[in-house]
């Protein structure tokens, strides 16, 4: 009798841990328990665990759009946008045209905003053409495609005409590499928008605010009829093709989308920090935002907004919180670091044994 | 007249395909011009040296070109195993063995193999459970594996491995490998083995291939075979030219005796390789590499193991690749540990595409080539950027956007091709599911 119930009990959990890890994924799953893990041993190592939860909450505010900007791409088809430096070239540029142009305040972050969205639709489109010439190997050309974006943009910051003291070096031509923003009283602008304190963690509201209200849009946007077409399109294109919807128009209209969602993630991530770097600094900024999208349960042909939040959520506030445990436990190293690099890389090589395709199938 | 013109359609056609070797030449070619301070020796000085330091890693690409890999990013694990094996050597060596130069050297390269071939062993089953996504899954397991190397140098180094905190290789504090260390005798071990001045070497070897072509020619006379008689002609005349330059420039001890002297260990590893990758193709091995490359299906049902021929071209690769960032660094004072191998990677692909290869087709002479020209634009670079515009930091960046550049643009044409032909061979349907 107490053999049976033993084994049932253990059918039960069984399948309890079975259907977790289908319904949440495996991946998810170990992220969420490290995270856990780091944070007890936060609170065992008797560190603030106010700061460290202000920190996790301005780390996943400001990261959110710019993972954000990974669901169209994917849901087209065209799989993570490896080319988010493209969105954030956007971005930057925007910025520097905005403080040069002498605007301060809330008029700056507004005017820049909109100048990207207009530079986003341009190079977006122009990518999204890109993507439809190169199917099969989206992943690999639009990570080129960003990494010589970036180099060809520093050429740009080089010789550009821009005589804003704000930006420029104390003598010589071109931008600096990291352009501070409480020059321009742009800093924490959003983070500091209704802000308060629960508990002595301090809640970013306006920064919040957004990236919830972006969520929620480009949620709508996929209930739309050209949104649900794009997802139909991407998961299953013999079928749409056959209904009579135009895929290629539909996966460049999704990556001008994640292009315009990179631009503005840029603007409230370096709200957020208080400066912007230019040159280099947007290289590798894909990789963290493809493996939060990773974190959350997405795979390189699905995604949701829950995704999003789930993985950035996970994905940052490990990081955030690994960073002090890690320099009080082990003195002078960099474990924090080199624990982003393996698991960021690490998640992105699974997602990528995970595609079906290639030539042996 | 129907032949000739079909001929004259090929030429066309093969200088759209060489487009990218012929910018670079001409960008070469403008920075003589613009920069009227790069003496012709400096530049061979360097070029030569350059050559020798990375010929053999962009030699070590070809094979997974052709076992349809496409272009191997994750040589740069290679790179990263060669690295560990020099660390693990000098620090031996330093602790107990003392031993010369040379030693350390072939325990560096005996050590490097088992290193890079189980390493390489692990990235070609990765790759098998990546298929046709291999080019960003070797991009993305390179950083993986970078990540690994640093927690093994800065954190497993001393707090999991004991080492002495003294050793001066180690950092201070007792936990980690320095940011540099010294290759103390390694350095110049392979290079100091033999060296030719340069203009003897250019002598003998332009003497050589002039006798070659001649004799070639005579022979294919002899035996009525039909040849072309202009390119005869015209290899002579350059050989010739060159010899007799040569013999001009060591009589009169003219400036190009300048150059620095030809180490001819190393010249010989990379001839060697070159030898040895031309012959593999002729054997059975060779053969499977290019029927798996050409298409898996075919190769599988025609009795090859495609996942393991597949794998065998990557564990190649990866030794090769750790030999030849052995060869390259023996050539340098001091190890870079955290920084030597991040962009060997992409430099050697984008020098391999430089000299005319694509993502499936490569050859010996487009990987010598090719470095040639990536490394003409790599100096000239900065001195075009002071020149034009008087700032040498602009011809830096332009160098960075060239590789990014041309990796790219190669990629995209590529594929960009293939689902063109795809279009015209296949319907409708089957393109789609092809796209998946």
């Amino acid at each position: 009798m107490t053999e049976q119930n033993v084994v049932k009990e253990k059918d039960l959990k069984d399948s309890f841990l079975a259907k977790a890890i289908k319904t949440i994924g495996l991946p998810t799953l170990i992220i969420a328990a490290f995270f856990l893990l780091v944070i007890l041993t936060a609170a065992f190592l008797k560190q603030s665990l106010p700061i460290l939860f202000s920190d996790i909450l301005r780390r996943f505010g400001m990261n959110g759009l710019l993972v954000l900007a990974m669901v169209p791409a994917i849901k087209s088809g065209t799989g993570p946008n490896f080319a988010l430096p493209l969105g954030i070239i956007c971005g930057l540029l925007a910025w520097t045209i905005g403080i040069e142009m002498g605007f301060i305040g809330l008029k700056l972050v507004l005017l820049v905003s909109l100048m990207a969205i207009v530079f986003a639709i341009i190079l977006g489109y122009l990518y999204g053409k890109l993507l439809n010439a190169v199917k099969g190997a989206e992943m690999t050309i639009a990570t080129y495609t960003g990494f010589s974006t970036v180099a060809l943009m520093a050429l740009v910051w080089l010789m550009a005409p821009f005589k804003s003291k704000q930006m420029g070096w104390m003598m010589g031509e071109g931008l600096r590499e990291t352009i501070k923003l409480d020059g321009v009283e742009a800093a924490q602008i959003f983070n500091n928008f209704l802000s308060f304190k629960v508990f002595g963690i301090n809640i970013p509201t306006g920064l919040l605010l957004v990236f919830f209200a972006f969520c929620f849009l480009v949620w709508l946007f996929f209930r739309t009829k050209i949104g649900i077409a794009i997802t139909a399109g991407g998961s299953n294109p013999e079928f749409a093709a056959a209904s009579g919807i135009d895929i290629d128009k539909n996966r460049i209209i999704a990556n001008i989308l994640s292009t315009i969602l990179g631009a503005l993630g840029i603007i409230l991530y370096s709200q957020s920090y208080g400066f912007f770097q230019l040159y280099s600094g947007p290289l590798m900024m894909a990789f963290p935002a493809v493996a939060g999208v990773l974190i959350g349960g997405a795979t390189a042909s699905k995604a949701n907004i829950s995704h999003v939040i789930i993985g950035t959520f996970l994905f940052q506030g490990l990081l955030t919180a690994s960073m002090p445990v890690a320099n009080q436990l082990f003195e002078g190293t960099d474990l924090s670091e080199i624990m982003r690099v393996i698991l960021q890389n690490g998640i992105i090589l699974y997602a990528l044994t995970q595609v079906k395709g290639g030539g042996k199938e | 007249m129907k032949k000739n013109k079909k001929k004259l359609g090929n030429q066309v056609f093969s200088l759209a395909d060489n487009i990218v070797p012929i910018i670079f030449i001409a960008f070469t070619l403008l920075g003589f011009v613009l920069t009227k301070n790069v003496p012709f020796n400096f530049f061979i000085s360097e070029l030569s040296s350059r050559f020798y330091r990375n010929a053999f890693i962009v030699l070590s690409l070809i094979i997974p070109v052709i076992a349809g890999l496409g272009l191997n990013f994750g040589i740069v694990i290679g790179a990263m195993s060669a690295q560990l094996a020099i660390i693990i050597v000098r620090y031996l060596s330093i602790e107990y063995l003392h031993l010369s130069g040379t030693m350390e050297l072939i325990f560096c390269f005996l050590l490097t193999l088992p290193i890079a071939a189980f390493i390489g062993l692990l990235t070609g089953k990765l790759y098998n459970k990546t298929r046709g996504q291999e080019m960003i899954a070797s991009l993305i397991v390179g950083f993986f594996a970078n990540g690994v190397y640093q927690f093994i140098l800065l954190f497993a180094t001393g707090v999991i491995i004991p080492v002495r905190s003294s050793h001066p290789m180690i950092k201070p504090d007792g936990v980690g490998v320095r940011m540099t260390v010294d290759m103390g005798e390694l350095h110049y071990s392979l290079a100091n083995i033999l060296k030719i001045p340069f203009m003897w070497v250019v002598l003998i070897i332009s003497l050589s291939l002039l006798v070659l072509t001649i004799i070639l020619f005579l022979k294919d006379k002899k035996f009525g075979k039909k040849n072309n008689q202009i390119t005869f002609y015209i290899k002579t005349i350059i050989f010739a030219a060159l010899s007799i330059f040569s013999i001009f420039s060591i009589i009169t001890k003219s400036k190009i005796n300048l150059v620095k002297d030809v180490p001819i260990a190393t010249a010989l590893f990379i001839a060697l390789l070159c030898v040895f990758t031309e012959l593999i193709m002729k054997t059975k091995l060779g053969q499977d590499f290019r029927s798996v490359g050409q298409d898996q299906h075919i190769a599988e049902s025609n009795g090859i193991n495609v996942d393991k021929t597949r794998i065998i071209a990557v564990v190649m690769s990866t030794v090769l690749a750790a030999w030849g960032q052995l060869i390259y660094l023996q050539d340098m004072g001091t190890l870079n540990v955290y920084g030597a191998h991040t962009q060997i990677g992409m430099f050697s692909v984008a020098a391999l595409l430089v000299g005319g290869a694509s993502v499936r087709k490569a050859t010996v002479s487009q990987a010598l080539i090719g470095t040639l020209l990536f490394n003409s634009m790599f100096i000239m670079s900065p001195e075009i950027g002071k020149a034009a515009f008087g700032n040498a930091l602009l011809g830096e960046y332009f160098r960075t956007f060239m590789v990014y550049g041309i990796i790219g643009m190669a990629l995209g044409i590529y594929v960009w091709n293939a689902n063109r032909k795809a279009r015209i061979t296949l319907d409708p349907i089957d393109m789609q599911t092809q796209d998946n």
